[in-house]
């Protein structure tokens, strides 16, 4: 992991308030895991004064590609980036998927713009696997599936593919699935990770999933990202032993 | 002319330069490693330690605040058998003068810390931690009541020969007592200061942002306290001052040191930019070049009033 100026080369809207944010640096990109995150600083002020944590969403040559949604000052001024600015960026940062291992089904699972680190993951896996991708969203605009494979779509409200959560999908459809050749990897808000974790677990799926934790540093010195393991009786660092942990390791 | 000498003394502990690393911002030294050359620095004050391994608060820990940030860490660490089992080692191949930060929820805990700790070679002077705002039993306890920092200073004193740096708590109506009565007992240095105690609460769900309702502020938005701190201590007390609070750049080391600061900590901004102490202590070459300062030292309380 390093820090570097990077240099703009493009935001786009994708779709309403979901931007891909594209960005050139030496940055071992090639080192980095899917799963794995970038910090980043979006401006010199002292306000945002902390960095912000981004998963990787794509890696072309030394492109690094970004997605996210606006939430706060930070996202804001990140989707107002023009081409040829400089952003310092901390990364990659983490533990990403494991996504080596015999399954043949990869089932991928995101709730909203929990489908930022996909992309990569999707291009990293081996071609003999199969991919389907679950998105679920509150409504039709909220489902992001920008770069994933065999997209099958919840809502919330009913308004596209299945009524109901992505993890009530996950669930009407998995016994299409060998479960000893299954593998899931899932990213999204807490409460969606924590009904899939119950599920994959009494059920003996193979799960990963990538959690969030507001982080002051991102690389391990500021204990800010704790998070109750499972096995352990001290905390996990959600930026050092994850954020890509086993959904059977992790207390959410 | 390169020829600035950077360094400042502690008691009798000589610093090649007046950056260092505040504790609980660095952890053990290893991950900042990555990122910034340890051995140029003035020295590194670890995490604190406790006789007994602590988990720390249960999450959310932290929050970002106006230029500053709250945390209630709750003095995770990993106790002093494992600290000098497994830390010790690293931290003596760092090449960096080495401060050890102890905090305890009862005066025999420093003492027994500060004992078991003062054989190791490579621990060159202690910070006594009576002011961390973030756990019930101890921290503050201590830090608030001048004839507990009287007592602690004192019983610390008595078991080592190593310089002892009290680091005092901001969240006192007079820190220049605190100060004196650490001079009076014996201590080499202050340091200040610590975190101030603050919260923020969401307005939608209104709850607390963090788990512990209440924090302690650090980043730049403190800095204007924590200098009105060092400068209150240095018109009234004579003794060593170690400026800690909101330091971004050189600029605000330069302001610790004329309103009084010997050295000065980095916290916070080791988040944001983990080579900060490499660049301040460039910036602070290069001020004193401009400025005709031959010594750093002579920075020390040189401000006009
Ligand atoms: C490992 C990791 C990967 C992430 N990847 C992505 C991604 O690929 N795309 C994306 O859109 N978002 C991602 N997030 C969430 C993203 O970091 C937040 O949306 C962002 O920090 C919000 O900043 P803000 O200034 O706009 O919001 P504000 O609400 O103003 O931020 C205030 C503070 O809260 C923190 N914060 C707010 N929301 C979150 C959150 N959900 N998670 C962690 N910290 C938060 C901010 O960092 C900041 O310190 C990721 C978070 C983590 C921890
Ligand atoms: C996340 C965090 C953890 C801290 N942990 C400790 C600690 O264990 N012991 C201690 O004496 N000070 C601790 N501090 C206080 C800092 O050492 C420093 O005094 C304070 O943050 C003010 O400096 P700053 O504004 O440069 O951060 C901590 C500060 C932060 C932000
Ligand atoms: S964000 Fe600082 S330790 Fe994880």
């Amino acid at each position: 992991m390093i820090e570097k100026n990077a240099i703009v080369k493009s935001v786009e809207e994708i779709q309403k308030g979901i931007f891909i944010l594209k960005v050139e640096s030496e940055l071992s990109a090639l080192e980095a895991t899917p799963g794995q995150f970038c910090n980043i600083k979006v401006d010199d002020s002292l306000t945002p004064l902390l960095r912000r944590p981004f998963s990787i969403c794509d890696v072309e040559g030394n492109i690094i590609s970004f997605q996210f949604n606006i939430v706060g000052e930070g996202t804001k001024i990140l989707s107002q980036k023009k081409k040829g600015d400089i952003l310092n960026i901390i990364g990659p940062l983490g533990v990403g998927f494991n996504y080596s291992g015999n399954y043949e089904n990869a089932i991928i699972i995101a709730g909203g713009i929990g489908a930022a680190p996909f992309p990569f993951l999707i291009e990293k896996i081996p071609n003999n696997k199969n991919i389907i991708s679950f998105c679920g969203g509150r409504t039709k605009n909220d489902i992001i599936s920008y770069k994933l494979k065999n997209v099958i779509t919840s809502t919330d409200d009913g308004s596209e593919g299945f009524h109901g959560n992505v993890v009530e999908l996950l669930e009407s459809e998995i016994h299409k699935y060998d479960k000893a050749k299954t593998k899931i990897f899932a990213c999204g808000p807490n409460p969606m990770l924590r009904a899939l974790s119950k599920f994959t677990i009494e059920n003996g799926y193979e799960c990963e999933i990538s959690t969030e934790s507001v982080m002051a540093c991102g690389f391990g010195i500021c204990q800010g990202c704790n998070v109750e393991g499972v096995h352990s009786d001290r905390f996990l660092l959600v930026c050092k032993d994850g954020p890509v942990f086993n959904a059977e390791d992790v207390k959410l | 002319m390169s020829g600035v000498d950077l360094s400042v003394k502690i008691g009798s502990l000589v610093l090649q330069n007046p950056v260092m690393l505040a504790s609980g911002t660095v952890g053990y030294g290893n991950e900042i490693s990555e990122y910034t050359d340890l051995s140029k620095i003035g020295g590194i004050v670890t995490k604190s330690v406790s006789l007994h391994p602590r988990k720390g608060n249960p999450p959310t820990r932290i929050t970002e605040t106006a230029s500053g940030m709250l945390n209630a860490i709750g003095l995770a660490n990993v106790g002093l058998e494992e600290f000098i089992k497994t830390k010790i080692p690293f931290l003596k191949n760092l090449d960096s003068t080495l401060i050890c930060n102890i905090a305890a929820s009862s005066i025999e805990e420093y003492v027994e810390c500060t004992k078991a700790l003062d054989s190791e070679e490579t621990v060159k002077a202690f910070e006594i931690n009576v002011s961390c705002p973030n756990v019930k039993d101890g921290g503050l306890i201590f830090g608030n009541d001048v004839n507990n920092v009287r007592k602690i200073t004192a019983k610390v004193r008595a078991v080592t020969n190593k310089p002892i740096i009290i680091k005092l708590s901001p969240n006192t109506a007079s820190i220049k007592d605190f100060a004196q009565a650490a001079k009076d007992e014996g201590a080499d240095a202050v340091s200040a200061i610590n975190t101030l105690v603050g919260t923020a609460f969401d307005i939608y769900t209104k709850k607390p942002k963090i788990k512990n309702i209440t924090g302690g502020l650090s980043g730049p938005a403190i800095k204007p306290v924590a200098l009105a701190k060092v400068l209150e201590i240095s018109r009234n007390v004579d003794i060593p001052i170690i400026g800690i609070g909101g330091i971004m750049n050189w600029k605000d080391a330069v302001e610790f040191m004329i309103c009084g600061a010997t050295a000065i900590q980095l916290g916070t901004v080791n988040f944001i930019n983990p080579n900060a102490s490499e660049e301040i202590i460039e910036g602070l070459k290069n001020y004193c070049l401009e400025t005709n300062l031959s010594k750093i030292s002579d920075l020390t309380g040189s401000y006009l009033i």
